[in-house]
């Protein structure tokens, strides 16, 4: 446990922005998929996003996506205020369409990746990342 | 193929000495008159590789009183499975008759009672007789450290964890992985693991600046004419559960993509005939893994401190628990012909002290390890008349004497003492020594805080302490129990989801419900922030046992447990 005024305030403060703003964040989501794929239907496989289980530091959390044949690939922090990551482009020259990157999240949520196939279908991956105050590692 | 044959045989062995004793009339039997060490350490040599694997040792040395939990809830998948039955039903699930050695080794039962008849347990010179009984049959047995090795007494604290590489290095392992090692700091850790005579392995620490591995993944070792690839798996939530400005360029992580294609690499690159992981994750946490991960053979599980008399079995992979502080040596032989696994035959070895001989070259190591603290150590401070015990998912006493002293010393409404599974056992009646007061709080970073939090605060801490025990995904579980907790009672749910588990917190000495606008003088240790400020937590508790003489340790029940 960290019982520190501070840790604890942070994974408040985390918790309320998920449990206050879900509807706009949600939508937020929808409208960044939506934005993305068009309206297209997602599917699943050929897309993987590694994440670790639970943050060793909410503030920078390494986030990987590797989707072989891929054009493009959307990140999403579904639970931040602002869900909105990052969208990586692979070139037609790209020798491998895998990218890492660190996020912040503001509590324990789901992060979201969506790939763009070269055939022009999309496809969905989604990890949870849990956000804790720690301590008590027995 | 898991036979109950060589277990049993001890217990069969025992009765026969027994007879029809039952309860109560065996505990004053002298352990010495009942057991023997051939007894103990009898086993039928088979195949031609042999694995012996200790863990959790947290710096005992001696031997010690160790009570195995009364509560241990499995949620989930794993609600009800080993190892998560305790007690009655875990003596029934594996056919141990009550009173029995085994009986008094492996479950809380009676424990007081047979802790008198049959004594301490473990020991490393203890061990080493094992060790050194299992290489006369088998010379190039593989000795496995699974960490939590250079944590944990007075010694090791002082001597930033030489007694126990030195005590260890008379053991020569083969090689280990590790969890509060890395407590010591990053650059004492270092230094160690430069003049370690064996592999420091962790496959999953890496460079956090980089993610690139920062210590030897796996070792490849040559026994029987097979090759046995070792993958270290480190406890994987070191910065999170431990202070991690310790070790601030260090990440952990489970990290299944790693370990998948190291069990590919080893066998595929390296020829391994037997992969072997050699983990801190925790038993459910190993669990998962190897439903997850094919090709591993053999998982030899730590950081939990469960004891099995018998191999779990995922698929063909075998899981080992070898308990902890010293109390058992698991032996593991195993037939590896043509890159497979074709048998084995493993006994949980119960390191009774006064039975099994120590070793007497490691008995003198101990011995010049603990020489110049002799005086501090031996200090009487006070005795206990209740059994003192620390290991359950909720409040031990050994806990409730913590929260105690914290209240009183630090004059706070509430107290909160981290659900560390180790710390040895003391019984009605012991002398409380200064010894025996670090065996439960050595560590460093031991500064009793005095804060105030509000309710609210209160709450969003007992909820995220619940979630890394109770979350039903073992990956998102951080391996400690439950925070003790004084000066306060709660109703937990286990099965609910995080945020809904805690309810009714209670302030004792009103009555009141906790306010969570209100705020609350909250005393506690072992806070993973640095700079906390305060006096060292064995500071407190000795003030406390000193002015106390005698200490009495009231039933605690404040915790109401439902779902479970």
């Amino acid at each position: 446990m960290e019982f520190t005024r501070r840790g604890a305030l942070a994974v408040g403060a985390g918790a309320v922005a998920a449990s206050v703003l879900p509807s706009f964040a949600f939508a937020s989501v929808d409208d960044a998929v939506a934005a993305f794929t068009g309206g297209a239907e997602l599917g699943e496989g050929g897309l993987t996003l590694t994440t670790p289980e639970i943050a060793e530091n909410g503030n920078t959390v390494p986030v990987s996506v590797d989707a072989p044949g891929a054009e493009a690939v959307m990140l999403l922090a579904a639970g931040n205020p602002s869900p909105d990551v990052c969208t990586f482009n692979f070139g037609p020259m790209a020798g491998a369409q895998s990218a890492s990157t660190r996020i912040r999240l503001a509590g324990t949520q789901d992060v979201v990746a969506i790939a763009k196939m070269s055939d022009g279908s999309f496809v969905r991956a989604s990890n949870e990342v849990k956000v804790t105050i720690g301590g008590c590692g027995g | 193929m898991i036979s109950r044959r060589d277990f049993l045989q001890a217990t069969v062995a025992a009765s026969a000495v027994y007879g029809a004793s039952g309860i109560g009339n065996w505990a004053r039997l002298a352990a010495q008159q009942a057991l023997t060490q051939d007894q103990l350490l009898d086993f039928d040599t088979m195949g031609n590789v042999t694995l012996i694997h200790v863990t959790d040792i947290h710096g005992q040395m001696k031997p010690v009183y160790f009570r195995e939990p009364e509560i241990n809830i499995g949620v989930g998948a794993v609600d009800g499975l080993p190892p998560h039955v305790t007690g009655r039903d875990f003596l029934d699930l594996y056919g141990i008759a009550p009173g029995t050695p085994e009986a008094y080794a492996l479950t809380y039962v009676d424990f007081v009672s047979l802790a008198k008849g049959y004594g301490r347990m473990g020991g490393l010179d203890r061990v080493a007789t094992v060790i050194n009984s299992i290489r006369a049959e088998r010379p190039d047995a593989l000795l496995l450290d699974g960490g939590d090795t250079w944590h944990g007494s007075y010694t090791t604290l002082k001597t930033e964890a030489q007694d126990m590489v030195n005590v260890m290095n008379a053991l020569k392992p083969d090689a280990m992985t590790s969890h509060w090692e890395f407590t010591l700091g990053i650059d004492r850790v270092n230094e160690i693991v430069e003049g370690l005579p064996f592999p420091f392995l962790g496959a999953n620490i890496f460079d956090a600046m980089w993610d690139e591995p920062a210590y030897q993944p796996y070792e490849i070792f040559e026994r029987g004419g097979a090759k046995i690839a070792v993958i270290g798996q480190a406890f994987p939530y070191m910065p999170i559960a431990n202070p991690g400005w310790m070790f601030p360029d260090l990440s952990f992580g489970i990290r299944d993509e790693r370990m998948a294609s190291l069990v590919r690499e080893v066998r595929e690159e390296q020829g391994a005939d037997l992969v072997v992981v050699l983990s801190h994750n925790g038993f459910d946490v190993d669990r998962k893994m190897a439903g997850q991960i094919e090709g591993i053979d053999v998982i030899l599980t730590g950081h939990t401190h469960d004891a099995l008399p018998e191999p779990v079995r995922v698929g063909n992979t075998l899981l080992i628990a070898s308990g902890s502080n010293g109390k058992f040596v698991s032996r593991l032989d195993l037939d590896v012909r043509d890159g497979e696994m074709k048998g084995f035959r493993h006994k949980l070895i119960p390191v009774f002290s006064d039975v099994i001989a120590p070793d007497a070259q490691v008995a003198a190591v101990i011995d010049e390890q603990r020489a110049p603290f002799e005086a501090e150590l031996s200090e009487v401070i006070g005795h206990t008349d209740s059994l003192l015990y620390r290991r359950g998912n909720f409040n031990g006493t050994w806990d409730d004497l913590i929260c105690n002293a914290l209240i009183d010393e630090r004059e706070a409404d509430i107290a909160l003492s981290p659900g560390f599974r180790w710390g040895p056992s003391l019984i009605p009646g012991d002398a409380i020594t200064r010894e025996d007061i670090f065996n439960a709080t050595a560590m460093t970073y031991p500064e009793a805080y005095r804060s105030e939090m509000t309710g609210e605060m209160l709450h969003v801490i007992m909820e995220d302490v619940a979630d890394n025990l109770f979350n039903p995904d073992p990956y998102y579980q951080q391996g400690g129990d439950m925070v003790r907790v004084g000066g306060m009672g709660y109703q937990i749910d286990v099965t609910k989801p995080q945020g809904e588990r805690i309810t009714n917190m209670t302030l004792l000495k009103t009555g009141e419900l906790i306010d969570p606008e209100k705020s609350y003088v909250v005393a506690g240790w072992a806070s993973v922030n640095e700079g906390t400020e305060g006096p060292p937590i064995w500071e407190v508790v000795e003030n406390y046992i000193a002015r106390k003489e005698r200490i009495q340790i009231e039933p605690n029940d404040t915790v109401k447990v439902i779902g479970a």
